[in-house]
């Protein structure tokens, strides 16, 4: 395997990475309030959908991106009325999120655009365009000439989508947001344990709105940069399980921002792999089935919750509905 | 005492939320500019005017019959299996196996070498997350939907590597031998003179699942284990008090759970497909949660439930067919069934509460 | 005369057909230590409650330093100078000390200059009334007594003048209650005012300016506490004075049936909660263990009960019995004889969503009598059960209603039926009247003294000492996860008593009799 191979697996991780890390973001922020989400599948599922379907009879991406954050908010909302409001069942509300988007992208697409529950292709201003970094190399012949500092600036620092350093920002952002101000503490302490945010005289419902509303417009942009930028337009499931990887790297995560954005390297890189067996083999000499990738992620995640790696110890009132009492 | 009748419980709660759920799928239907009372005059017609409806409607709810009773036995030890889809594929393979690698001299024998092999292929994947949750607390939720993923990555690899036979580009397995072909509802009526359209997929596992979901009322209501599930769902420290291992009863509700999800795979894999293709649960382990929520967690709920959303599949299928709307119009009110009931129940329950007990006190 | 700087007037509070507050008036004035005093479910925890605005009464009014003001949330009660320190702490467990108190008071949306401030504000704070505490400790690090300083902190920081204490000792060692004392006086000295809840005469001798006794939802009175006794306030706080006296022979007994020896008990945290206990049962007597609640009484019968492990030596008619492991669970105890009336009956005793005729059978439900096979013998269970019902005079006696719908007491009733008609050797009993109707109390009372004739040997464990002192044949006491010494109760006082169960043994000029 030569660099320039490497460095383009490492550009395809970034690019797989993306979405999982929106997710697995908005999946922190929501966890750490104490709202179990395994809705994001469905969230980001709907905002592809809405994104690549407003930004394909709009022409603008960013209309279409607008779009797809308020698909996902609806949902956030309605898992929040769920979870928070009615004190339901967190799990399950999270499930019928999932089923939702899943018949409601295809019913809708098809009604709206006959085309098997797809969207048009889009290009031009439909799609997020790469940004390409002043002096980067774009043509593949001169990007092999060149050498590996130049290789790994065109290739895997620039040329990409603006959600692409949109979502590595908000990894700094979040841990600063988490760690450096007063919201981010009250979150911390309302998924540990509301009574005591109830008792400051702090409003246990709206903290963990914010928290699930958040998590909306991350899953929002999750779902718009698989449609409008690593794909051009909306497939039938085209988020194909990413929200749950986005869970499982949360898991491995151990709910920190920073090891959030390592897990979703790794499984990023994992996704990555599978689409180059051929590397794959010649690296380590011997066959891996792309299967095994594809289920590594899950594997791994597994043998977290085991702790046999470290523990994971979820925020302590993760999952249970508030209810006041002494 | 109780705030309301347990009749309003366990029939008009879940009624509420299907009426609920029917009144939004069809405003999305008159969204999409489909008149929603042709749509549902569509639906009945397709899945219940003829034999070949009620043989496709029966086909579908003898699938979530066996999902509903997997995720409602482990509902009754406060587990939540979402891993039914990923136990139902492994059940398939385990169906597979069964079919291909003996000769059975006739269906019946071949049935129950496929019952067996199926809930044995079940149970086993849904006892790693079950000894995992008994043993290191890991949630029970977040390993079956891995445990989803990760049969379906085996799947995946078995059907292209190992069982595809040679020659064949499509994964999938070989076809089974026509000996162990399920009698369909067309050949068991023949004998009695009763017509049955031979093209629907209902078969012989259709009275398995009622077998199943007889049984499953005896294990849950009269058995002794039952009794220790029940009392272990309700109450862990109750349980302990006791004296009932919770490790026993989360590894045996677990395992009994995943047979169930298993079995499912004799009634798509052996009675209808007759080999084994990619994704063959087609969905139907997760439909198996809105089947046991609806139907309240007990057996015959969970067969009345099953058969409505067999209803809805084939009704599905013809809206499809003659409206040109997507079958995924059913995963909506799947959906919608399972937020009503299972998340949303305060919502239905609490001005239902009310209601009856300003009933109660107008009336005292 | 100065005004009050807290003023209550009728307050009412009810939910459903419970009236929890009945028309309550009160009036704190500034710079005390006023106690509310009552026993359990006399009100006072709703009040509070009511104050700090948790729930809103349904009439009434409140006055803080003479303004009408409307407290609908906790937010309202801070802003209006109140400050609560619950029972359960309400700390976030893996924050620190610092982070906890500025949690929800912070000075603006960054949080570094908050903490600095507090920082520095906790400081003065700790100078002045003596409140030392580590701002970087992490709480789930630090001791109980620790926790309650961050919580008054906590109040102390939000400005608040009218600080309100929940049992507050009941956590606590008596030297961590001593210096809460010390506190508290510092609090007064520096103008603040406190309003202490409490069960415990003792504390309300000790420290308090003025006192309000509740009774069953009423304020009965409100006094000046050196100008009453606590005669006077035990009086009042019960009404007419009930004796629990139960007509009982004197025991007889017999062999040793239990024996522990050395038993410790760890608990998840790592606390050892249980440290060397021994003591010996004999058949046809009842031993009480009295002590406060959180002294290890509760573990050392969920050992003995199966429910959970322990190291040391247990012998049931001098053999021994497994304390970890498999044999070790309520399935083995039952089967050699070992009966439990477990503390909780709602958590632990009951099946709350089973019928009567089930929870009958709960813990037996493996008896042969009860099951055919691998089935239960429901029609065996319902005779059994409404035979059980009606010895016991359980009411409603309907076998086929939920647990949940019987009353405390015929709750109790279930249970207590069910361990005793198994006529066992041992009877594990733990807290039998607690939220339990007057009528059924005596009822439980006798059927325990007719098991102890019958031969059996009955450990009892319950936080009221006149419950042990009416029962026992002999008392032991524990503290601190050990027994601290035993008395004959014709032979020792409830003074002497209640020093033992504070820790402090030696002997006391005047208790012996």
């Amino acid at each position: 395997m030569d660099f320039f191979t490497f460095v383009q697996i490492l550009d395809a991780t970034l690019r797989f990475a993306t979405p999982l890390l929106l997710a697995c973001l908005a999946g922190l922020f929501s966890e750490r309030a104490g709202i179990f989400d395994i809705g994001l599948e469905g969230k980001m599922l709907v905002a592809a959908f809405l994104a690549a379907a407003v930004a394909a009879t709009s022409g603008s991406v960013w209309v279409g991106l607008m779009a797809g954050i308020a698909g996902s908010l609806v949902l956030a909302v309605v898992h929040g009325l769920a979870a928070i409001t009615f004190r339901g069942n967190q799990l399950i509300s999270g499930v019928a999120v999932n089923f939702f988007a899943s018949g409601i992208t295809v019913v809708v697409a098809q009604s709206w655009f006959a085309q098997g529950g797809g969207t048009p292709q889009l290009s031009g201003d439909a799609r997020f365009a790469a940004i390409i970094w002043p002096g980067a190399l774009t043509k593949i012949r001169e990007l092999r000439a060149a050498d590996p500092l130049t290789q790994t600036y065109s290739e895997l620092i620039s040329g990409h989508a603006i959600i692409v350093y949109i979502a590595l920002a908000l990894v700094p952002l979040s841990w600063w947001v988490l760690y450096r101000t007063r919201f981010g503490l009250r979150l911390r302490a309302v998924g540990e344990n509301p009574a005591a945010v109830d008792t400051a005289g702090i409003s246990v419902v709206r903290l963990r709105f914010a928290a699930v509303l958040i998590a909306g417009v991350l899953c929002g942009l999750a779902g718009a940069y698989l449609s409008t930028a690593l794909q051009a337009g909306f497939s039938k499931e085209m988020t194909a399980g990413r929200g749950y990887i986005a869970l499982a790297a949360l898991i491995f995560a151990k709910w920190r921002p920073w090891h959030a954005l390592w897990a979703c390297l790794l499984f990023g890189f994992l996704q990555a792999l599978a689409l180059r067996p051929d590397v794959l083999e010649g690296v380590i000499g011997l066959k891996v089935q792309g299967q095994l990738l594809d289920a590594l992620p899950y594997i791994l995640t597994v043998i977290i919750l085991a702790g046999f790696v470290g523990k994971a110890i979820p925020p302590r009132a993760g999952g249970e509905p508030y209810v006041k009492e002494r | 005492m109780d705030k309301m009748p347990k009749w309003a419980d366990v029939v008009l709660l879940p009624l509420i939320s299907l009426l609920l759920a029917g009144a939004i799928s069809a405003l999305v239907l008159l969204a999409t500019g489909v008149n929603p009372v042709a749509a549902l005059g569509v639906m009945i017609d397709g899945a219940l005017g003829s034999t070949r409806g009620w043989g496709y409607t029966l086909y579908y709810a003898t699938n979530f019959i066996f999902t509903g009773l997997a995720v409602s036995v482990a509902f009754h030890a406060r587990l939540f299996n979402i891993g039914g889809e990923g136990q139902a594929l492994l059940g398939a393979v385990g169906v597979t196996l069964a079919c291909l690698m003996i000769p059975w001299p006739h269906w019946t024998i071949a049935l129950l070498a496929a019952v067996v092999a199926s809930a044995l292929f079940g149970a086993a994947w849904a006892l790693i997350p079950a000894w995992l949750q008994a043993k290191r607390g890991s949630h029970i939720v977040i390993t079956t939907i891995m445990f989803n993923f990760i049969a379906g990555a085996l799947l995946n690899y078995l059907l292209v590597e190992v069982m595809k036979p040679a020659g064949i580009m499509e994964p999938a397995s070989a076809n089974f031998p026509p000996a162990v072909h399920l009698p369909n509802f067309a050949d068991m009526l023949a004998p009695f003179g009763i017509p049955f359209s031979p093209e629907a997929p209902a078969n012989v596992a259709f009275l398995l699942a009622l077998l199943a979901a007889f049984l499953v009322w005896v294990l849950i209501w009269r058995t002794r284990l039952g009794y220790e599930i029940r009392a272990f769902g309700f109450s862990e420290t109750g349980a302990r008090y006791a004296g009932i291992s919770g490790t026993r009863i989360i590894l045996i509700s677990m395992l009994i759970s995943g047979a169930l999800a298993g079995m499912m795979s004799v009634n798509n894999v052996m009675g209808e497909a007759e080999r084994l293709v990619l994704n063959s649960a087609e969905g139907a382990g997760f439909i198996g949660i809105a089947v046991a929520l609806m139907g309240r967690n007990h057996p015959v709920g969970v067969v009345l439930a099953a058969v409505l959303f067999g209803f809805l599949y084939q009704g599905g299928a013809q809206l499809s067919f003659q409206l040109q709307i997507p079958t995924e119009m059913v995963t909506i009110i799947q959906a919608l069934v399972i937020l009503f009931t299972g998340a949303l129940d305060q919502m239905i329950r609490a001005p239902l509460e009310r209601a009856f007990l300003s009933l109660r006190k107008a009336r005292a | 005369m100065t005004d009050p700087v807290l003023e209550l007037i009728g307050i009412s509070k009810s939910f459903g057909p419970v009236q929890a507050n009945k028309d309550i008036s009160l009036r704190v004035m500034p710079g005390t230590i006023h106690g509310i005093i009552g026993e359990n479910g006399a009100g006072k925890s709703t009040l509070m409650s009511i104050l700090y605005g948790f729930y809103r009464a349904d009439s009434g009014t409140i006055r803080v330093r003479g303004q009408e003001v409307q407290i609908a949330d906790s937010q309202a009660a801070i802003a209006a100078g109140i400050g609560m320190v619950f029972q359960h702490f309400k700390l976030v467990e893996n924050f620190t000390v610092l982070e906890n108190i500025v949690l929800g008071a912070e000075d603006s949306a960054w949080l570094r200059p908050s903490l600095a401030r507090a920082r520095k504000e906790l400081r003065s704070l700790s100078d002045d009334y003596g409140l030392s505490v580590d701002p970087d400790a992490v709480i789930e690090e630090i001791g109980v007594g620790m926790q309650q300083r961050v919580e008054i902190l906590k109040a102390l920081y939000r400005r608040a003048d009218i600080l309100i204490l929940d049992e507050p000792t009941g956590v606590l060692t008596p030297a961590e209650a001593d210096q809460l004392f010390r506190i508290l006086g510092r609090l007064r000295a520096e103008g603040k005012t406190v309003i202490l809840i409490t069960h415990k005469l003792r504390e309300i001798m000790e420290i308090t300016d003025s006192v309000s006794v509740m009774r069953r939802g009423e304020m009965v009175a409100s006094v000046t506490t050196r100008d009453t006794s606590p005669e006077q306030l035990a009086e009042l706080m019960v009404g007419r004075k009930v004796l629990l006296q139960v007509g009982k022979s004197p025991a007889r007994p017999g062999a040793a049936v239990l024996q522990v020896d050395d038993l410790r008990v760890t608990d998840a945290k790592g606390v050892q909660r249980v440290k060397g206990v021994s003591l010996t049962v004999h058949a046809g007597e009842i031993l009480g263990i009295a002590g406060v609640a959180g002294n290890g009484q509760s573990e050392l019968l969920e050992v003995l009960g199966g429910m959970r492990p322990a190291t040391g030596r247990v012998r049931m008619d001098g053999q021994d019995i497994d304390l970890t492991g498999h044999h070790s669970d309520g399935r083995t105890r039952r089967a050699r004889g070992i009966g439990h009336v477990p503390e909780d009956r709602q958590r632990e005793g009951l099946i709350m969503e089973f019928f009567a005729w089930e929870n009958v059978a709960f813990g037996y439900h493996d008896a042969p009598a009860y099951n055919h096979g691998p089935l239960m013998d429901q029609n065996a269970l319902r005779n059994d059960t409404a035979a059980k019902m009606a010895r016991f005079d359980v009411r409603p006696n309907n076998c086929w209603l939920t647990a949940r719908n019987f009353s405390g007491g015929n709750q109790q009733k279930i249970v207590v039926a069910r361990e005793i008609e198994r006529n066992p050797r041992l009877l594990l009993v733990g807290q039998p009247t607690r939220g339990v109707d007057i009528g059924a109390i005596e009822f439980i009372h006798k059927q325990l003294i007719a098991l102890r004739d019958a031969g059996a040997a009955i450990l009892l464990v319950s936080v009221e000492l006149d419950e042990i002192m009416a029962l026992s044949d002999r008392i032991a006491v524990m503290f601190d996860g050990q027994i601290m010494g035993e008395r004959q109760p014709d032979a020792t006082t409830v003074q002497e008593l209640g020093l033992l169960m504070a820790g402090m043994t030696g002997t006391v000029p005047g208790a012996a009799a």
